[in-house]
């Protein structure tokens, strides 16, 4: 085939492990012209905020910003369903002559009325930052009106990347946390925080926790209710998954609460179990009954799935799979969930990863394992192509480039309907992944097998 | 804060290094429009320095997410791109300019087959039937192949006759109004060909450019089409459907619908060209006895609480629908784009004699279905 080229700014963020020394240039712009796979600040915001399923969420914008996030997440509610609207101000030619205040307090003030959420999140986009409305002050005048909480969202498109979004998000939900009643909370309470509850995900993770003896307080941000995270100050821990969200906030409580937090990942059962410990092991102290329950429950879901998992493993040895993920943290999980099934990851990397993110994982990873960061389709297609993969693990962007290739796919990302946490999810995600990579409709594929 | 010139400049040496493209499309948003950016001096600046006569052609339209609705970006491009290269080269060429609307890789597919089917010369943009609905790769493919080779989009300039499809669309500054003005090219705007009122129309127009009658293939189509139609007409008669769409999508819908006798009891777009009302009274026939409800500029709240007063028997438009399809245990049958929950969007055929036919079969035993699941007989038969 012809050679690809790799543009010479962007070499700094690959790096093909076992070669030359690591230095592997990340957190920064994106390039210009590079066809990023990433998301803007607002897009950013809007995913972590949108499960709170009973606030309002209303973006001043253009149509365009509302309208390409509507509905994008696969997060479910036991209850209002609020989250699943996008409401626009819809800002038109003359509102960015003339500033769009106006509108929105008129928007805010209608949209309250009418579905009498328990708070509002307002979310600043691009034109806003440009045109100069002071949000702040339309929500702070709207919440003194309606007696509940409004909230603006700093996301201005062009302000950073979607990581710098996830900061405005947890800024905005810190002036939540705090302002509810604790009393009644017990000791062995925690927050589940990184957590969207996607395909009923945060359901299994809680159901977890409640076996070990533990109460939840809140859930950042999936099934999540505005009562609860105003009263999430009162738990003992806070949990953090996908911490490339919710590190932000889980920081500000640290400082501001006392409330210290721990970096988890449910995927895959070495990481999930892992998780259920390392939080048993945060009460054994004073709760040693929590690490026996944790025990128990291990032990019983592993000898669940565990035979089920071995006979995908056998079908799947020695297959080649490649991961692009949002968060890095991610991808050390399931790299280690890949490996379990007997596949080899060839290609790695994120969207969003750190400095630390790149060394761990470089230690984790085989010789010869490509390591990308904030990849675009071309790269992500030379190395999937040079290196033989017959499985792709991404969010919805890569899928069409591995149909197109002929390479099986599994998406990892928030649009998903399948829960691939826990050991439930482990079970899913091996059935999915094998469905991905032994169909027969490959052998048609112009490559043939791989 | 100091303009985004740096940055495009950048962006565009970046493309033509990594995907050595022979067009690059530059369209901008709110956010460039507000900084005042002049994205076609920048742009003129950029080739000036960088002069290569061997490089990409450039062509920038104005998209602001701030003002009107997708179909104007689709539009507007089409228009920037023929304003860009059409030439008037070889008066002698002829052919025909065909500008398909918003519609599938399928139609698109079928309007190369109509227009070939004529033996006549034509050049379609855009034409992505085969970028978007293409095979599977042995290789990655930078640009995916397929498209309007830019030398047809120069060759517009030369064509005997434009045909722009879309009501609506005739009322705009348009592609095929900017050739006439610039070149002299007669164009004719006539409707999306959805049913046989319009798709009449639209062959009567090839004819006439060509001198050349319909070929038999669509004489026969459209003779079993109105078979089948005599063959189903009970089963719709006096339907009541929600359209909603693009205002052309709509208007070739709500003509298709009228013509077999569904009632389009409500029709509404996002669109607010401030036509679809007038356009709508065209195309169906006793119009103000219907009692039909026409909104524009709506969304899909205004539309969901609409159609709870129109008394729907089923939806017609993208799957964007299905929510409030869905809240009114209403069937929602699936047309346009985008169609994000079913299989094979991109291979409907809306236009024509065939599209005509796909609809009302779809149409008719959609009815049909509900009142079979509805029977408590169970009839096996129709
Ligand atoms: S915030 Fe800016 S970059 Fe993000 S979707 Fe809106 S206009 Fe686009």
């Amino acid at each position: 085939m012809s050679s690809i080229s790799i543009l010479e700014e962007r070499q700094a963020q690959i790096h093909t492990k076992g070669t030359a020394p690591f230095n592997m240039s990340c957190d920064k712009k994106s390039l210009a012209g590079s066809v990023s796979q990433r998301a803007c600040v607002f897009c950013g915001s809007r995913v972590v905020l949108y499960p709170i399923a009973d606030a309002l969420h209303l973006i001043h914008g253009p149509i365009g910003c509302a309208s390409y996030t509507w509905d994008i997440r696969g997060s479910l509610s036991s209850g209002p369903e609020l989250h699943r609207m996008s409401f626009s101000t819809d800002l038109q030619e003359r509102d960015i002559i003339f500033g769009g205040e106006k509108k929105l307090y008129a928007s805010l003030v209608s949209l309250i009325d009418k579905y009498s959420p328990k708070a509002a999140f307002v979310y600043a986009t691009c034109i806003v930052g440009l045109i100069g409305d002071d949000i702040d002050s339309i929500c702070r005048k709207v919440a003194k009106e309606k007696g509940i909480p409004v909230l603006p969202v700093h996301s201005e498109g062009f302000k950073g990347t979607k990581k710098d979004g996830y900061k405005a998000a947890c800024d905005a939900m810190a002036n939540l946390v705090g302002t509810g009643a604790i009393e009644g909370i017990r000791p062995t309470s925690i927050n589940i925080m990184g957590e969207f509850n996607i395909a009923g995900e945060a359901w299994t993770i809680r159901e977890y926790y409640e076996r070990m003896g533990l109460d939840v307080v809140s859930v950042f941000t999936g099934d999540g209710r505005v009562e609860n995270i105003k009263r999430s100050h009162g738990a003992a821990l806070n949990v953090v998954q996908c911490s490339g969200s919710m590190m932000h906030l889980a920081q500000h409580m640290k400082a501001k609460y006392g409330i210290p937090f721990k970096r988890v990942s449910y995927f895959g059962i070495e990481d999930m179990s892992k998780a259920l410990y390392d939080v048993a092991e945060f009460f054994q102290k004073d709760y040693p009954e929590v690490m026996e329950k944790t025990q128990t429950l291990v032990r019983e879901e592993v000898k669940a799935i565990y035979p089920i998992l071995k006979r995908y493993k056998e079908r799947l040895k020695g297959k080649k799979a490649a991961i692009y993920v949002g968060g890095a943290f991610k991808a050390f999980s399931m790299i280690k969930a890949l490996r379990s099934l007997g596949m080899d990851v060839v290609l790695a990397g994120s969207q969003t990863g750190t400095d630390e993110d790149y060394q761990v994982l470089r230690e984790m990873c085989d010789d010869g394992t490509v390591i990308v960061d904030d990849a675009n389709p071309l790269e992500l297609s030379k190395y999937s192509i040079e290196k033989g993969v017959s499985l792709f693990v991404g969010g919805v962007k890569e899928r069409p480039m591995a149909f197109k290739l002929g390479i099986g796919f599994c998406d990892h990302n928030h649009e998903r309907k399948l829960s691939l946490a826990g050991y439930s999810g482990m079970l899913n995600f091996a059935k999915e992944v094998y469905a991905s990579v032994t169909s027969p409709v490959w052998q048609f594929a112009p490559y043939g097998k791989r | 804060m100091f303009g985004g010139g740096a940055n495009l400049k950048l962006a565009v040496s970046n493309i033509i290094k990594q995907y050595q493209p022979a067009l690059i499309g530059v369209g901008t948003t709110c956010l460039s429009e507000t900084i005042g950016d002049d994205v076609p001096l920048i742009l003129r600046e950029y080739i000036l320095k960088n002069h290569d006569p061997e490089g990409p052609a450039v062509v920038s339209v104005s998209t602001p997410s701030y003002s009107g609705t997708h179909i104007d970006g689709f539009h507007g491009a089409i228009r920037a791109t023929v304003d860009a290269l059409a030439k008037k080269e070889n008066p002698d060429a002829g052919g025909i300019n065909l500008f398909p609307g918003m519609l599938s890789p399928a139609d698109y597919r079928h309007y190369k087959e109509i227009l070939s089917d004529f033996g006549a010369r034509y050049q379609m943009l855009p034409d992505y039937s085969q970028t978007l609905d293409g095979p599977m790769w042995t290789e990655y493919q930078k640009i995916p192949a397929g498209g309007t080779p830019i030398k047809e989009i120069v060759a517009m300039g030369d064509a005997s006759g434009s045909i722009e499809l879309g009501r609506v669309l005739a009322k705009t500054k348009s592609a095929g109004k900017l050739l006439a003005d610039k070149f002299a090219i007669p164009c004719h705007s006539i409707g999306l060909p959805i049913g046989i009122k319009e798709t009449d129309l639209f062959f009567d127009r090839i004819s006439a450019i060509t001198g050349k009658p319909m070929p038999e293939k669509y004489v026969q189509e459209r003779s079993r089409l109105i078979d089948a139609y005599a063959d189903g007409h009970k089963y719709v008669f006096e339907a009541r459907a929600v359209v909603y769409g693009e205002e052309d999508l709509v208007i070739g819908m709500a003509s298709f619908l009228s013509e077999i006798g569904v009632v389009p009891a409500l029709c509404a777009s996002g669109g607010k060209s401030g036509h679809l009302k007038a356009m709508l009274r065209d195309v169906i026939d006793d119009f103000d006895a219907k009692g039909i409800t026409v909104m524009e500029g709506v969304d899909f709240v205004e539309i969901g609480e609409a159609a709870k007063k129109a008394h729907a028997d089923f939806f017609i438009g993208n799957s964007k629908g299905y929510k409030i399809a869905r809240e009114m245990k209403k069937p929602l049958i699936r047309i346009g784009f985008p169609i994000h929950d079913r299989m094979g969007g991109a291979r409907i055929v809306h236009i024509g004699y065939r599209g005509a036919q796909q609809l009302f079969d779809c149409i008719t035993n959609t009815i049909i279905q509900c009142r079979q699941d509805a029977s408590p007989i169970g009839y096996t038969y129709m």
